[in-house]
């Protein structure tokens, strides 16, 4: 995973601010084809917001987003993700009286309805506890279910970049086991490149190919997960007391 | 009252906050409140006498009152609140939406349906005499019916508070209304006319409102409402102001009126005249357009862009981070809500043949929202029996003259209505605080039957 001239997602010199207040003073940063990268750094760091400013809400005030070829900076949300980006959302945010079926529906909003069927059974094959929980609503299910929901959902949109915002959020250690496997499975087998912002820096490190550390709106490091687990500040500042 | 006695038995504990004591003692807390309270405001009068004000004691209804408050409180206190088991619990769980009706639910459904198809007739045949009376109830209904049913794709679907869903009925009125009398267009032709005027006016409202949620869409919607309104009272030369419009024309039945004498509907088909047949026609007129409006939006629902409303409804963010134009979604739940909307106004005016900006106030738009929240957000049968009940509720308060004899001869129930509403409401809020049909359906269900699999189960590992 080397670097490659041309990377899918190419992040340069990103401010966003909340009104007056600044959330990202000006984030570099590239996606490769093909790989995991992970974002990792505390609360309150900017990761979410650079994941929210990539899908255009809000819209960055200076610098430039570049998605396989084509400036997104000023794009709406829903040219962008129609562009071949999926947002799993902070939170999950999934649409709680909509049965899981109802929910992969709305996933696949924009894609040819001739994939409809075989893109579910590879979610499924993916995350076989939604297919059993097919017609229950979304709000009934477990925050683990509700995660791979969240994944799935965005994978109905046949991305060609895959944005996961936490997907370790309040789930217990072997549920997040489970959805970082299926996460490198993804990424593995179908070559699908991911954009993964995360707390749990020990799991995403051991994950991603490349990862960086944000603090403060800034990016302060970056290298290959193998890399910046071995960083003694990454180590005091993320890792020690949260390693499982 | 041997529980309490019981209570009292076991003895040293006065802290049961179920005991017969411990509600006789909130209530007289509640009557001496009332005695205190209402001492100025029930037994002074103050009367007109020459020479400044006379001072009137009226000590038997101020007594009284206290009393209907002690003994009404008493008896909440005994039955509701203060006791382990309230009889209000069973009114809840007698409520439809349970689960447990599901089956007899679409049993209900079709009763409801095949007796809407013959209603006319059914009145004729069973209540001769008052048939006229009952048919336009039944219209008036089923206006209501439709109404509701185009708001709830904007409110239960879409899940924009709309407060302001009667400027489009007004629209949709005024439309055949103006175009008949300036153009002398026929209703069958204006009623598309209206329906498309009204979904444009729905643009018109949805685009400055596209950024607001919740309340300040609320508000905006109300004042949206209150403009249109003041508007059709205000521009005297062409809408006529408050004297409104008269002379409406009647919907044709092919071309044929539904008049006495030469070339109308009875002498083309070779029967007799009766003015009923015009009350039967508006009735299957309404009814089909109401049948349109459900099929219609049942069949939305189940289309992408149906599926993009609900889930607007449910989370805003997720829909955009999923690539949906919130915008466009928003702007045509707002245009097809409004053009049924027009639909039942044109519908309206061709009724009453005379329109005027007073049956567009803000009560109109508080009564259709009444009845969608009532019969729950997003439910079409809801819709439908809390219609029936609101609607067919006020006319059942006509007829309740007996009243007259308990509470004397000045005693009008209709004056109540509001009163009695909002008490409807209150109770049915409390009680199915997600309207009567709380339940909804999924808009895809599985075309093979649900089955768990070993290795579906094993995956769990035991979670």
């Amino acid at each position: 995973m080397s670097e490659q001239k041309n990377p899918l997602l190419s992040v340069r010199g990103v401010e966003t601010y909340y009104g007056n207040i600044v959330a990202l003073r000006g984030v570099d940063m590239d996606v490769h084809r093909g790989e995991i990268v992970t974002m990792i750094g505390a609360n309150g760091a900017g990761k979410s917001t650079l994941m929210m400013t990539i899908c255009g809400d809000p819209r960055a005030r200076n610098g430039q987003i570049v998605y396989d070829g084509v400036d997104i900076t000023q794009m709406p949300t829903h040219e962008i993700v129609s562009l071949g980006i999926a947002q799993s959302p902070e939170g999950r945010r999934i649409f709680p009286r909509m049965t899981v079926m109802e929910n992969l529906q709305m996933g696949a909003a924009l894609v040819d309805p001739e994939f409809f069927d075989e893109d579910l059974a590879k979610v499924f094959k993916l995350f076989p506890r939604l297919k059993e929980r097919i017609s229950q609503r979304g709000g009934t299910l477990s925050g683990g279910e509700q995660q791979m929901l969240a994944i799935a959902r965005a994978l109905m949109s046949r991305p060609k970049l895959l944005l996961l915002d936490e997907p370790s959020l309040g789930l217990a250690p072997l549920i997040v086991k489970q959805i970082f496997d299926a996460i490198r499975e993804l990424n593995e087998k179908e070559g699908l490149t991911v954009f993964l912002v995360e707390q749990n820096a020990f799991h995403a490190l051991k994950l991603a190919h490349r990862g960086y550390v944000m603090v403060n709106g800034n990016v302060t490091m970056s290298g290959t997960g193998a890399e910046l687990l071995k960083k003694e500040e990454v180590r005091a500042a993320y890792l020690e007391g949260g390693r499982h | 009252m041997a529980m309490n006695g019981s209570n009292k038995a076991v003895g040293t504990q006065p802290a049961d906050p179920n005991s017969f004591a411990a509600s006789v003692k909130d209530a007289a807390t509640a009557g001496f409140l009332v005695a205190v309270l209402g001492f100025f405001f029930i037994g002074v009068r103050t009367d007109i006498a020459p020479g400044g004000l006379d001072l009137k004691m009226r000590w038997g209804a101020w007594i009284v009152s206290i009393l209907v408050v002690f003994a009404g409180r008493l008896l909440l206190n005994l039955f509701v609140f203060k006791t382990n088991s309230p009889i209000t619990q069973k009114f809840a769980s007698s409520m439809p939406g349970n689960g447990r009706f599901a089956g007899a639910g679409k049993w209900m459904m079709r009763a409801l349906f095949a007796f809407a198809l013959i209603l006319p007739f059914f009145f004729i045949t069973f209540f001769p005499n008052k048939d006229r009376q009952f048919i336009d109830l039944a219209i008036l209904i089923m206006t209501y019916i439709m109404l509701g049913w185009g708001l709830n794709i904007v409110v239960g679907l879409a899940g924009l508070l709309d407060l302001g869903y009667v400027a489009f009925y007004a629209v949709g009125a005024y439309s055949f209304a103006l175009l008949a009398q300036y153009l002398d267009i026929g209703f069958w032709f204006a009623l598309p006319l209206a329906g498309i005027l009204a979904a444009c006016w729905g643009i018109v409202l949805g685009f400055p409102v596209l950024r607001l949620r919740g309340d300040y869409l609320a508000i905006v919607t109300l004042a949206f409402g209150e403009i249109i309104r003041v508007v059709l009272l205000n521009w005297y030369e062409f809408t006529n102001g408050p004297d409104g419009i008269s002379g409406i024309p009647k919907p044709t039945f092919f071309g044929l009126e539904l008049k006495r004498g030469e070339g109308g509907f009875a002498d083309f088909f070779g029967i007799a005249y009766d003015p009923i047949q015009r009350f039967i026609f508006l009735y299957y007129i309404i009814f089909v357009l109401a049948l349109i409006t459900n099929f219609v939006t049942m069949r939305l629902r189940r289309l992408p862009i149906g599926r993009a409303w609900e889930a607007l409804r449910e989370d805003e963010i997720a829909c955009r981070s999923l690539g949906i134009n919130t915008r466009n979604t928003k702007l045509t739940a707002f245009s097809i809500g409004a053009m049924f909307g027009g639909f039942a106004g044109s519908f309206f005016a061709t009724r009453q043949g005379f329109i005027s900006p007073e049956s567009f106030t803000f009560l109109e738009s508080a009564i259709i929202l009444a009845i969608v929240v009532l019969g729950g957000l997003g439910s079409q049968i809801g819709v439908v029996i809390a219609s029936i009940v609101m609607i067919g509720g006020i006319e059942l308060l006509r007829n309740l003259g007996f009243l007259q004899q308990i509470f004397g001869s000045g005693f009008d129930p209709v004056q109540y209505r509001m009163l009695i509403f909002g008490l409807a409401m209150v109770l049915i809020m409390v009680w199915k605080p997600r309207g009567l049909i709380s339940t909804r359906e999924p808009s895809v269900a599985l075309k093979e039957k649900k089955r768990i699999g070993a290795d579906m189960v094993a995956q769990g590992e035991g979670h």
